[in-house]
Formats: C-alpha cells, sequence, structure tokens
C-alpha cells in the first residue's frame, strides 16, 4: 500500500514539473524573449555572486566544529608534516580564495549589459609572465620544506632502533619481536603453515629465531627511534598508524620499512584528550578483500623502562611451541625430496 | 579588388573533394545510424553510450553512498536490482561494496569520462572545426565507436557473473586481482574487466590515431596550427597522450593476464593462500603500479583536457572576447601535456619505492602545477571586462573553473610527498580526485553538450531546466565531495566498508549522513538533464544555424549538417577563431563577432597592424595566382 502511494505521489509531483516546464516553455515562446538576454541571466549573475558566499560561510561555519575529529599527532616527524599541511593548508587557501573570488566577482560584474562592449584584450606578456613565476615561486618554496621533511623521515633507519616485524594478512596484522637478541630469525614463505601454528614462516633452523616472540598488542617505547618492518604473505596490504603519520605498503615478496619516533605514551594521551579508552590503532589503507575495513591492532606506547619489563616478560614463540624446534628450510627441502622421490616410485610402479 | 574578394571569399579549389558534399545517396537504416561511418553519428553514439554509463556509474555510488551514510539500513528494498549483493540481513555484502567501487570507478574514469567526452567531441567537432568532410579514415572511427561498444557490453556483462565483477578497486592492483583465492571478484569478473580494457584501449587507439592524423592532414585553407581552435589542440593533445600510454596498460594488463592464467610470475612473489604457498617467486607487485600508473596519470588529462579545450571555446564565446593568453593556453596544454609523462609515481610515494625517487618526483609534480594555474588565471582574465551570456554551457565551464582551482589546490599539498604519507589513499584524495578530474571533467562533458546540442541534433535545449541543472550540480559537487577533505584530514581510509571498527574513525556519522542525502539529491538532479536532453531531441525549439553567435567553422554549416559537412564548398579560414568585440568591426558591417571564414579584405576597419600585413601578403600571392590564370 505504502509502495502504491509513493508511486502516486511521484507521478503527480513529476506531472506537476511536467506541466510547469511546458507552461514556461510555451510562454517563452509567446513571449518570444528567448531571443533575448532577459532577467535568467540578472539572476544568475546574482546567484554567481550568493552562492559561493553560502558555500563559503558554511565552511566558516563548519571548519572548526570538523577540526574536533581531527587526530592529534604523537610522533615527532608527524609535529613536522603537521605543520607544513597546516602552512600548506594556509598557502593553498588563499590562493583558492583569490582566484575563486576573481572568477564569480567577475562574473557578476561584467554579466551582459545592453550597449556595453567588451574589451578586445587578449594579450599581456607581463601579467603572464608573472603569474607565471608567482605560482612557481610558492610551488618551489612548498616543494624545498616538503623535500627536507620527506628526506629527514626516508633516512637510513638508526642502529639502535627498536625493531618489530609487521606482517599483514588476509584480514589481521601480525606482529613479531626479535627477542633479546635484537634480531630477527629468518623467514621464508614457504615455511608458512597455519593448521600448524607457523603463520609468519619463520625459518626455526636460524639460531636468532629461538628467542623471537609474537605479541597481540604492538608495544613500543616512547621517545627512541621504531623502526617497522613490514611485509605481506598474500595480497597488498598498507600499515596505517594515523596517529603517528606512518604509513607504508607491504608487499608481498618486497619487504618495507619506516621508521620514527612516538613521542607521546598512550596514558599520556589518554589524560590529554580525557578519554580513559583511548588506544592508537593499527589500520590498512590498500584495499585486500572483504576484511578490509577491519584490519585493527592496537599500538600501546609506553616509557622506555616499562617497555623493557614488558618485554622481558613475553615468552619467546618457541618456548610455547617446542614442536617447531629445528624446524626450517633444508628440513622441507628434505621432505619435498622425500615426496618427488616417492611421487617418481609410485609413478615407475604404475608404469611397471 | 572584386576578383580578389572572391578568390579570397572561400573558394576551394579542391574540386575531386567538393564534389562528395553534393552526392545524395540514399543511406539505409543501417549504414546511417548503426554502422555509419560519418563522424558525427559517430560522436552522438560515443555521447549517448557515455551518458547511459554515467547513469550506471553514478547509481553504484548511491549504493555505495548509502551503505557509508547509514550503515544500518536496510536495502531489501534494492533486492531486486542487487540480487545476492545484499545478505539476508538486507545489507550490502563487503565484497559487493568494493565490487561496486570498483565498477563505478571503471565506468566513470575510462567509459564515461575517456569514451563519453573525448569520443563525442573529438569525434563531433574536429572535422567540423578545422573545416574536414569528415575523419581520416571513416571506417576506423567506427571501428572505434564498436570496439567501445563491445568493451561496454562485456563489462556490463560482468555485473552479471555469479563471483561478481572485479572487486580490486579501479586499478586492479595484483596480487589481489591476480588470485581468485583473494577475492570472488578476481576469478572470472577479472577476466572479463582485462578483455573489456583491451578491447576498449583498442577503441581509444583507432580513435586517437584517426584524431591525430585528421588534425594534421586535413586542415581547410587558411587554418594553422596558429589558429586551431583550442578545442582542437585540447583533443589533438589528448589523442596524443593516449596513444603514447594506452598501450602501456596493455602491456600491463597482458602480463596480468598472463600470471593469472598461464602461471608467469610477473606481479607475483613469496604469496601464501589458501593454507599453501604459491609457486611465484620473483615478480614484482609494484611493477604492476609502475605500468598502470604511467597510463593511470596521463589518464587523469586524457580525461581533463577535452574539458579544458571545451571550456576556452565557451568562455570566450560567451564573455563576447577573445581567450586571454591564446598562445600561453596552447602553451601550457603542450607543458601539460609533456610533464604527464613524467609525474607517475606520484601516486606511489608510500609503495616502498626509493625514497630519492619520490622526491624527485615530487619536483616533477609540482612543476605541472604552473601551468595548471596559468590555465586558470586565463579563464579568469577572459572574463574581466566580458560582456558574459550565461547560457548553461557558460555556467557548466564557469563551473569547471571553479572546480578545476579548488581540486587543483589540494594536489599542491597530496604531491608533497611529506604530506602524502598521511594523507595517501585517505578520503582527502578521493576528495581532491573527485573535484579536479571527475567533477572537472563532468562539467567540461555537460558545457560542451549544452553548447553543440544545437548543432548535433538541431534543436535547442531548454535553457531553464539547463540552469536548474546547473546550480543543483554545482552546489551538489561542492556539498558531496568539499566535506571529505575533512574527513580525509581525520584519515579515513577509502574503500572501506564501514569505519566504525576504529575508534579513531567513527566520528563524522552525521557528516557521511549528509555526503550521502546530497549525493542522492545531486544524481537524481541530473535527471533534468536526461530529460531536457530526449526532449529537447524530438521537441526543442528549432535552432538557428548559429545559435551563440561564435566564430568557428561548425557553425557555418547548416542546422542539420550532412554526410560531408558542408553542402557546398568548404570554407576557408583567415582569421584566429576569437574575434570577438573586435574595435571598430561595426565599421564593416559586423556586429560584435567575425567568424574565422570573413576574410581580412571584408574587415579592413578592424583589422590589426600584423592583419594587414597578412592580408596585404594574400594580396601579392592572389596577384601573382590571377596573373597566371590569365
Amino acid at each position: 500500500m505504502n509502495a502504491l502511494f509513493i508511486g502516486l505521489a511521484t507521478v503527480l509531483i513529476l506531472s506537476i514539473l511536467f506541466l510547469l516546464f511546458r507552461i514556461q516553455s510555451l510562454v517563452t515562446i509567446v513571449k518570444g524573449s528567448h531571443q533575448k538576454v532577459g532577467l535568467s541571466n540578472k539572476v544568475n549573475g546574482a546567484l554567481m555572486l550568493i552562492v559561493p558566499i553560502i558555500l563559503l560561510a558554511l565552511t566558516v561555519w563548519y571548519s572548526p566544529i570538523a577540526a574536533k575529529n581531527f587526530l592529534p599527532v604523537a610522533s615527532e616527524h608527524g609535529i613536522v608534516t603537521d605543520r607544513l599541511f597546516w602552512i600548506s593548508i594556509t598557502v593553498v587557501s588563499i590562493m583558492f580564495l583569490i582566484t575563486n573570488a576573481g572568477l564569480f566577482w567577475f562574473a557578476y560584474r561584467y554579466q551582459y549589459k545592453e550597449g556595453r562592449q567588451a574589451s578586445f584584450f587578449h594579450d599581456n606578456t607581463r601579467l603572464e609572465v608573472f603569474w607565471t613565476i608567482v605560482p612557481a615561486v610558492i610551488m618551489a618554496l612548498l616543494v624545498f620544506f616538503g623535500w627536507k621533511a620527506w628526506s629527514d623521515i626516508m633516512t637510513e633507519p638508526p642502529k639502535e632502533a627498536v625493531k618489530i616485524e609487521i606482517m599483514g594478512k588476509q584480514f589481521a596484522w601480525q606482529v613479531r619481536y626479535p627477542g633479546k637478541d635484537k634480531e630477527f630469525g629468518n623467514h621464508d614463505f614457504r615455511l608458512i603453515d597455519d593448521v600448524a601454528g607457523n603463520e609468519f614462516g619463520i625459518d626455526f633452523e636460524d639460531a636468532k629465531s629461538e628467542d623471537d616472540f609474537l605479541a597481540r598488542e604492538l608495544y613500543i617505547p616512547k621517545g627512541q627511534p621504531v623502526l617497522f618492518k613490514i611485509r605481506a604473505r598474500d595480497v597488498l596490504h598498507s600499515v596505517f598508524a594515523p596517529h603517528f603519520r606512518v604509513k607504508m605498503d607491504a608487499v608481498p615478496g618486497m619487504p618495507t620499512h619506516f621508521h620514527f619516533v612516538p613521542n607521546v605514551t598512550t596514558e599520556e594521551m589518554r589524560t590529554k584528550l580525557n578519554n580513559p579508552n583511548f588506544n592508537y590503532e593499527l589500520a590498512c589503507t590498500e584495499v585486500c578483500g572483504r576484511g578490509h575495513f577491519a584490519m585493527k591492532f592496537t599500538i600501546i606506547v609506553v616509557e622506555p623502562e616499562e617497555y623493557n619489563k614488558w618485554v622481558a616478560e613475553q615468552t619467546p614463540f618457541l618456548e610455547t611451541n617446542p614442536q617447531f624446534k629445528g624446524k626450517g628450510l633444508s628440513d622441507l627441502r628434505k621432505k619435498n625430496l622425500a615426496k618427488k622421490k616417492s611421487a617418481k616410485e609410485s609413478k615407475e610402479q604404475a608404469s611397471l | 579588388m572584386a576578383t580578389e574578394t572572391n578568390l579570397t571569399q572561400g573558394v576551394s579549389l579542391d574540386h575531386h573533394h567538393d564534389d562528395h558534399g553534393h552526392e545524395h545517396h540514399e543511406e539505409s537504416f543501417i549504414s546511417k545510424y548503426i554502422f555509419s561511418e560519418d563522424h558525427k553519428m559517430i560522436g552522438k553514439q560515443f555521447l549517448i553510450t557515455g551518458i547511459i554509463w554515467a547513469f550506471f556509474g553514478g547509481a553504484m555510488s548511491v549504493i555505495f553512498r548509502l551503505q557509508l551514510g547509514f550503515p544500518d539500513m536496510e536495502l531489501t528494498f534494492l533486492k531486486p536490482f542487487l540480487g545476492h549483493w545484499l545478505d539476508s540481513a538486507g545489507k550490502l555484502d563487503p565484497n559487493y561494496y568494493l565490487a561496486l567501487v570498483t565498477m563505478h570507478g571503471t565506468i566513470m574514469v575510462f567509459f564515461v569520462l575517456t569514451a563519453g567526452l573525448s569520443g563525442t567531441f573529438s569525434n563531433f567537432l574536429i572535422p567540423l572545426q578545422i573545416g574536414a568532410r569528415d575523419m581520416a579514415s571513416g571506417f576506423m572511427n567506427m571501428l572505434s565507436y564498436w570496439f567501445f561498444f563491445a568493451a561496454s557490453v562485456v563489462m556490463f556483462s560482468s555485473l552479471f557473473l555469479d563471483t561478481g565483477p572485479a572487486m580490486g578497486g579501479w586499478v586492479v592492483y595484483p596480487p589481489l586481482s591476480a588470485l581468485p583465492e583473494a577475492i570472488p571478484g578476481s576469478g572470472a569478473g577479472m577476466t572479463y574487466w582485462l578483455i573489456s580494457m583491451a578491447l576498449f584501449i583498442i577503441s581509444t587507439l583507432l580513435g586517437g590515431i584517426n584524431y591525430i592524423t585528421t588534425v594534421i592532414n586535413m586542415r581547410t585553407k587558411g587554418l594553422s596550427f596558429s589558429r586551431l581552435p583550442l578545442t582542437i589542440w585540447a583533443f589533438f593533445l589528448t589523442a596524443i597522450i593516449g596513444l603514447l600510454s594506452f598501450p602501456v596498460l596493455f602491456a600491463a594488463a597482458l602480463l596480468l593476464i598472463f600470471d593469472r592464467s598461464f602461471g608467469t610470475s610477473f606481479y607475483l612473489s613469496e604469496i601464501y593462500m589458501n593454507g599453501e604457498p604459491l609457486h611465484n617467486q620473483g615478480g614484482s607487485a609494484i611493477l604492476y603500479q609502475h605500468l598502470f600508473w604511467f597510463l593511470g596519470h596521463p589518464e587523469v588529462y586524457i580525461v581533463l583536457l577535452p574539458a579544458l579545450g571545451i571550456t576556452s571555446e565557451i568562455i570566450a564565446t560567451n564573455s563576447r572576447k577573445p581567450i586571454f593568453g591564446y598562445r600561453a593556453m596552447i602553451g601550457s596544454m603542450i607543458g601539460i601535456a609533456v610533464l604527464s609523462f613524467i609525474v607517475w609515481a606520484h601516486h606511489m610515494f608510500v609503495t616502498g619505492m626509493n625514497p630519492f625517487l619520490g622526491s624527485i618526483f615530487m619536483f616533477l609534480t609540482l612543476i605541472i602545477a604552473v601551468p595548471s594555474a596559468v590555465k586558470a588565471f586565463n579563464y579568469i582574465t577572459t572574463l574581466w571586462r566580458g560582456n558574459i551570456i550565461f547560457t548553461p554551457a557558460m555556467l557548466f565551464s564557469i563551473g569547471l573553473v571553479s572546480v578545476f582551482i579548488s581540486g587543483g589546490v589540494t594536489g599542491i599539498i597530496l604531491g608533497n610527498n611529506a604530506l602524502d604519507i598521511q594523507l595517501h589513499d585517505t578520503y582527502f584524495v578521493v576528495a581532491h580526485f573527485h573535484i579536479v578530474m571527475g567533477s572537472a571533467s563532468f562539467f567540461g562533458f555537460m558545457a560542451g553538450v549544452y553548447h553543440w546540442f544545437p548543432k548535433m541534433f538541431g534543436r535547442m535545449m531548454d535553457e531553464k531546466l539547463g540552469y536548474i541543472h546547473f546550480w543543483l550540480t554545482f552546489i551538489g559537487i561542492y556539498l558531496v565531495f568539499f566535506p571529505m577533505h575533512y574527513i580525509g584530514i581525520a584519515g579515513f581510509p577509502r574503500r572501506y566498508y564501514s569505519h566504525t571498527s576504529f575508534d579513531a574513525f567513527s566520528t563524522f556519522t552525521d557528516l557521511n549522513m549528509f555526503i550521502s542525502v546530497a549525493a542522492i539529491v545531486t544524481f537524481l538532479g541530473q535527471t533534468t538533464f536526461a530529460f531536457n536532453f530526449i526532449w529537447s531531441i524530438f521537441r526543442g525549439r528549432i535552432a538557428p544555424e548559429n545559435p551563440w553567435n561564435s566564430n568557428t567553422l561548425e557553425w557555418t554549416t547548416p542546422r542539420l549538417p550532412g554526410h560531408g559537412n558542408w553542402p557546398g564548398k568548404i570554407p576557408h579560414v583567415y582569421r584566429w577563431p576569437y574575434d570577438y568585440s573586435k574595435p571598430n568591426a561595426d565599421k564593416d558591417g559586423f556586429t560584435d563577432f567575425i567568424p574565422q571564414h570573413i576574410p581580412l579584405s571584408q574587415t579592413p576597419h578592424s583589422n590589426l597592424e600584423h592583419e594587414n600585413e597578412i592580408m596585404n601578403d594574400q594580396y601579392v600571392e592572389d596577384d601573382l595566382k590571377i596573373n597566371e590564370q590569365k
């Protein structure tokens, strides 16, 4: 019944609109006013001022409201890029306002007037040189500061950085710490075995893997350089830690990395935001399939002492999963050879 | 004097060619409307196919906007259209959300804004504005449309596959797009996508070769490159960009086909899928991105340049002023065309690419902002001291300049790689390219339709409906896309089915709702255009030959130009296309415009100094010819 009413109402409204349209066009024909530039031109001219002003007013009103939802920054390079971002936004907003103001003001100011002749003004080298150089200079400055910031962020990671491996898979992040020796054991995608529990494909023949441990939350120390070693084991993912202004793709077959210095602990941020439930989050920003929107991992920033304490408390993976001890690439090779051999043998038997 | 005037009145010496225009052979329905080799009909075919695609692309965005704005809404009423894309609770399935996003992007970028815009207007305008009977090869031109049609059919059928169409985003990055186990859309849907794109690329290349050849070889007498309308310059450069970049996408697609079907490892390496490691090793997923964006970035300008060309023409005509900085406009377009090939990796700053390369691409990217800025300034100066008539086409052109600036300035931010770390793949990017590429090109498209409709269909579109359409669209576009900047600054990633799994992205629910409502209203507002378009084809006011008092050659053709465009001789060209409001034109018997085919000798009072010189040279030439004939 409802659908019928909606349908009828739509038909009614559409026919009224159609009638209005017909009346309008017939009246225009009778009046013969379509030949002249008439009232519509004035209305459009006025709207050229009114509409942009309303839109601008909306922006001015809403921007401070929206700004409450912008994420606070919690890393050292983030402070630099945020500052650069707001400077750039200011510069481009000014450019935007000046040019749009010119555009709409001229459209309004020079709307058609009977008898006025437009000026035959089509070239002015000085003017053109001027507005080629001005944007070029502004751009050069922005580029220069951007380049400096970028080069500072993308330096070689410092030796003493805390290394953490982040691996993306459909649809979760997994995190491995190198343990006491501060070095990760080798990994190989052929060793990955979800059923047995080696989701990273760690090579346990490598002695460095013995103290590696996995974590359900990503602990990092405040004020120390942290190096994310990033990889993916199925499709592209992208590590995005929005509060730290960190983003780097996770690419299968090509390890990437990003290093930064977190400078606000989770506790401090909770106090600052007055939100006891606040947590830093890690998200995925490269579309990876059905669960792309829910690849959440929690990051916890703590003071360095607390971090060391936490690391000391963790148990290495091998300790909880002793069945993997000594299992690695050569083991896999042996298995594969055996498999091949038996396959060959069975084939030979079959042919006999 | 009299003989000279006659000689310069537009008499073609090329009789062989001209005879063609007088032939009135009966054409069958099929050769006239379907397998037509007439550039005008092919242009209209592209136009109507493009509009139909735009409807589907827009409708898809409405559906995923419903999901984003009203996540709890039951969409059961869409069951007839969406079928099993909805789950039993009436919610959109996350996979099919991605399918909608992917198809929306593919359709809009390639089928609407490449084929629909460039295909329509390059085809329709190039021969008409350069004074040619048709394209260099009418047959290839026809093939170009039918390859596009075939691509459309394949892409459209992929919507009905059981496993759904491609779902990996319009960029279809492998490995996601290479492995059917990773997402259902990477099965048959992706195969359809690749076949469709291959057909589409063939169509673009056939069209592009034709456009380039036609512009170079078939300009009428007197129409030098320095007198070409800016529309033609834009189409010409667009075709060159397309010809150089689309083959690279073809290569990328081909390698992807190999990886998908023949077990190669161009893009695949070290993958564990479905409980077992795959055999692929040594490939590079990043290689695909380089190849894709080597087309992908020029593609932005393939979409945008025709819109800018159309705007140049319309703004000059309706300001009744010459375009400001004609040569600078050409220079900027050439600059943009060249630079568009060396900025592609700015889409890849955070892919793990060498940071040094990132710096290089940042420098190159921000250089391209300079010619773009020059263009914007020139448009604005063209309005200055004009006598502006707001036709719907003019409104859309002014709208284009506004969104071109609004979206362009955020490009300066995104092109800065230090800032792109945070903004990459967030809604800030979505806002940026929907405004600068999507909306600007769409506005150019609409402007072109309103402006050249009289020449296409011999009738006028209703102006008042055009005004309503413009203001709805202009306000709508800003209300939809401007707020996305806020959402992007807050870090919201794009292509998310829902943002509420994260505390950081749980805000802005009200704003997302607002955007969705604005998008739906804007979409419905397009019905004013659809109605106006269809109604006016059949019932619109009969159009005069030159309704906008414009200078270019297409307006010297009859109301409905037949096959061959000019019933008589092809007019010659004696001046640039922007002699609007020339001082002293009234003394020569002209109002505020002097069309391109009017000889300088007819306008002695309004000629500029250098034009008098050219004219004298022409007299000398003509004298020589007369002497020879004697």
